[in-house]
């Protein structure tokens, strides 16, 4: 087997074996660890493609995305953050191989000059090539009508997200000044005439 | 060939205009809904039919009968496009007229959200409708559906609503995964997305056989579900309940012919090749959604859960249609079965939009007219609402001379030609089956004394459309000939298998 094949072999079966504990495992923290793996092992393989910008915008994205959503899940759990400390010895053998085996396949990828995994049946392309470029061609002439359409998508998003949860126009509980400067000393302050009450 | 080299062709938006014309006043109609008191909220209302009746007139004004593609091959006009997509104006310009009262009984769906909700998911049935090529099938699937999911949970303070939306959204996300899967094990399988080069590589024999058919598995699978046909139909009767009746007519309607173009596009146009093996699938899927709809059906008390089984029941009939097209390579068989299908799927929404609209009709402020019992004694409360409930039921049960019964008709003339005589036994058994529950209504409606005797208030053009949705369901019943030639001079232009 070629080491080219064996590298792709390799990142796919930890994405593999990644995606299923993310999906099995009952512990949020082990779970979003396993996915940031899924996402490194996904970019590794685009790597090999040759996509650096793709690769670079699922770490950027996906990982810098799925690190909020994962303070998201602690929050909205309310996890209790003394009883995850008190477990910090318990996660690190975890935490420790999810490392190690993303340094592995950094190490594999970006040492790809090296072993030599860059040459194959990818097409080579010539020097000072950009791939942002490429993308950023083909999204705004070939895949213009999908890309317009993914923006409505997102726009969809959006008013769903507000119809769904807004729910009153002024729940907030910010200030009108210009109602403010008109209010007038009775609207705030009533003045009561009490019959003065009878010391014995 | 390099970057610089590659021509990009300014795509011809003329052909496109309807759908830029739909989402540039769905985006109008957002801004306005923002800037207009509650006091006049119809503004929001009579934009969007003004957009769907603008829309018709744009599709009718730049329909030519051929085929063109635009957005470098992206888009596809074609006649079976145009008059799915006129069917589909129709049928959500019926929906929003139909829950107009019923949207403003209830202040939290009486924001203009759901008027724009409802535009983009007509957009997204617009994009999967001339849809060629995977990515925009898949892109309108989503439009469509987002739309809904949000539309489904609109009432929210309803738990039943609000557990309607989650279940629909979460299966729904596995139902596309289901389905990006199965396409992209088709890319890998034959290097493309684009539905008219596929079917033309696959023609000439390229592609790997094995990855083609396990993609075609999810394919298969992602439509099913997108369709509501057994095993993939768990979420079709709690949606159905849950959502509020007014969402329920929607999805009841529209999307299923959305759904149908999609077949067309996917199945028919891009892997005519692999028909054997898609065939057998959507056989099965058939027979189960008629075993299982019909039965299911039969135990309902809610008239709401039942018309989401016989909706079930349908579209297994409907599929019938389209698994037995292809007998050698006689394009005869072809246009009869798949147009016998278009007219089943286009008559059923035609009656299920009469249906939920009589439901629409029963409910009120603070009351939901949900149960078969709630129908008791129509004919003494409002005679011509039962008689056009009870024409709604007759026509999907089959019952000559409706609508219904020409549609499963031709549907069963395209399977016993097929040769499969025991198929089109078991459909009429279930068909049988069905037609018990349909009666039990009409029975209800006319030999029940009535429970409540609240007069059944409607405006005149929600009479008025209401009246014409029965009649229609009569008349194509008389006549249905035209109706039929349409469909299958439609889709005799558009299925590139006879070119």
């Amino acid at each position: 087997m070629e080491f080219r094949t064996f590298v792709f072999y390799f990142l796919s079966a930890i994405l593999v074996f990644a995606a299923l504990r993310v999906v099995t495992l009952r512990n949020p923290v082990h779970a979003a660890l396993h996915l940031v793996l899924a996402f490194f092992s996904a970019s590794g393989i685009w790597i090999l493609l040759q996509a650096e910008f793709l690769a670079i915008a699922l770490i950027l994205v996906y990982v810098g995305a799925v690190m909020v959503l994962f303070l998201f899940v602690v929050m909205l759990l309310d996890i209790n953050l003394d009883r995850l400390r008190e477990g910090f010895w318990s996660y690190l053998p975890l935490g420790a191989i999810v490392a190690l085996l993303i340094v592995a396949e950094m190490g594999l990828v970006l040492g790809g000059m090296y072993w030599g995994i860059l040459e194959g049946d990818v097409p080579q392309v010539e020097a000072g090539f950009s791939n942002v470029q490429a993308v950023g061609r083909l999204l705004f002439t070939e895949y213009v009508y999908p890309f317009e359409l993914a923006s409505v998508v997102l726009l969809v998003g959006i008013v769903a997200a507000t119809a769904l949860t807004l729910r009153d126009k002024r729940k907030s509980k910010s200030l009108s000044p210009s109602e403010q400067v008109f209010v007038k000393a009775k609207d705030r302050v009533r003045v009561l005439q009490m019959p003065a009450e009878k010391n014995d | 060939m390099t970057l610089a080299e590659m021509q990009f062709v300014l795509p011809e938006l003329r052909i496109a205009s309807a759908e830029i014309f739909v989402l540039a006043m769905t985006c109008l109609i957002l801004i306005v809904d923002l800037f207009v008191k509650d006091k006049r909220r119809t503004l929001v209302y009579v934009l969007t039919q003004l957009t769907l009746v603008g829309a018709a007139a744009t599709t009718m004004a730049v329909s030519t009968g051929d085929i063109s593609y635009t957005f470098s091959n992206m888009f596809v006009s074609d006649s079976m496009g145009d008059t799915l997509k006129l069917m589909v104006y129709l049928s959500v310009f019926a929906v929003l007229l139909y829950s107009r009262t019923y949207v403003l009984d209830r202040p939290q769906m009486a924001k203009g959200e759901f008027y724009v909700l409802s535009l983009f998911a007509t957009l997204g049935m617009m994009v999967m409708v001339s849809a060629n090529h995977f990515l925009t099938v898949y892109i309108g699937i989503e439009l469509l559906s987002l739309s809904l999911y949000a539309m489904v949970g609109m009432n929210r303070d309803s738990i039943p609503s609000t557990e309607a939306s989650m279940k629909y959204f979460v299966l729904g996300a596995l139902a596309s995964g289901l389905l990006l899967y199965g396409m992209s094990m088709v890319y890998g399988a034959t290097g493309t997305l684009e539905i008219s080069t596929l079917s033309a590589g696959l023609l000439e024999g390229q592609g790997n056989g094995i990855i083609l058919a396990f993609g075609l598995v999810f394919l298969v699978s992602g439509i099913a579900f997108k369709l509501g046909v057994v095993p993939f139909h768990m979420w079709i009767p709690d949606v159905y309940h849950g959502a509020p009746t007014a969402v329920t007519l929607f999805i009841a309607s529209a999307p299923k012919l959305a759904a149908f173009a999609v077949v067309i596009r996917v199945l028919v146009n891009g892997l005519i090749v692999a028909s054997h093996d898609w065939q057998i699938m959507l056989l099965v899927l058939s027979v189960l959604s008629m075993a299982v709809g019909n039965f299911a059906a039969v135990a309902q008390t809610n008239i709401k859960r039942m018309l989401a089984y016989s909706a079930i029941s349908h579209m297994g009939f409907m599929l019938l249609g389209m698994a037995t097209g292809v007998i050698g390579r006689d394009a005869q068989f072809v246009v009869n079965a798949y147009s016998s299908s278009m007219f089943y799927v286009v008559t059923y929404v035609l009656s299920s939009l009469g249906a939920f609209g009589t439901i629409l009709l029963l409910s009120r402020a603070g009351f939901e007219a949900e149960e078969i019992s709630d129908f008791s004694g129509l004919n003494k409360r409002n005679s011509w609402y039962a008689a056009i409930m009870m024409m709604m039921m007759f026509s999907m049960a089959g019952i000559p001379f409706f609508v219904g019964f020409f549609a499963k008709f031709s549907v069963l003339q395209a399977v016993v030609v097929a040769g499969h005589l025991w198929l089109a036994l078991a459909a009429v058994f279930f068909s049988l089956v069905g037609a018990y529950y349909y009666l039990r209504v009409v029975k209800v409606m006319y030999f029940d004394p009535p429970a409540d005797n609240t007069p059944i208030k409607a405006p005149g053009e929600v009479k008025l459309l209401m009246s014409a949705n029965g009649l229609a369901v009569a008349l194509i019943g008389i006549s249905p000939n035209a109706l039929m030639i349409l469909c299958a001079t439609s889709l005799n232009d558009s299925i590139s298998f006879f070119r």
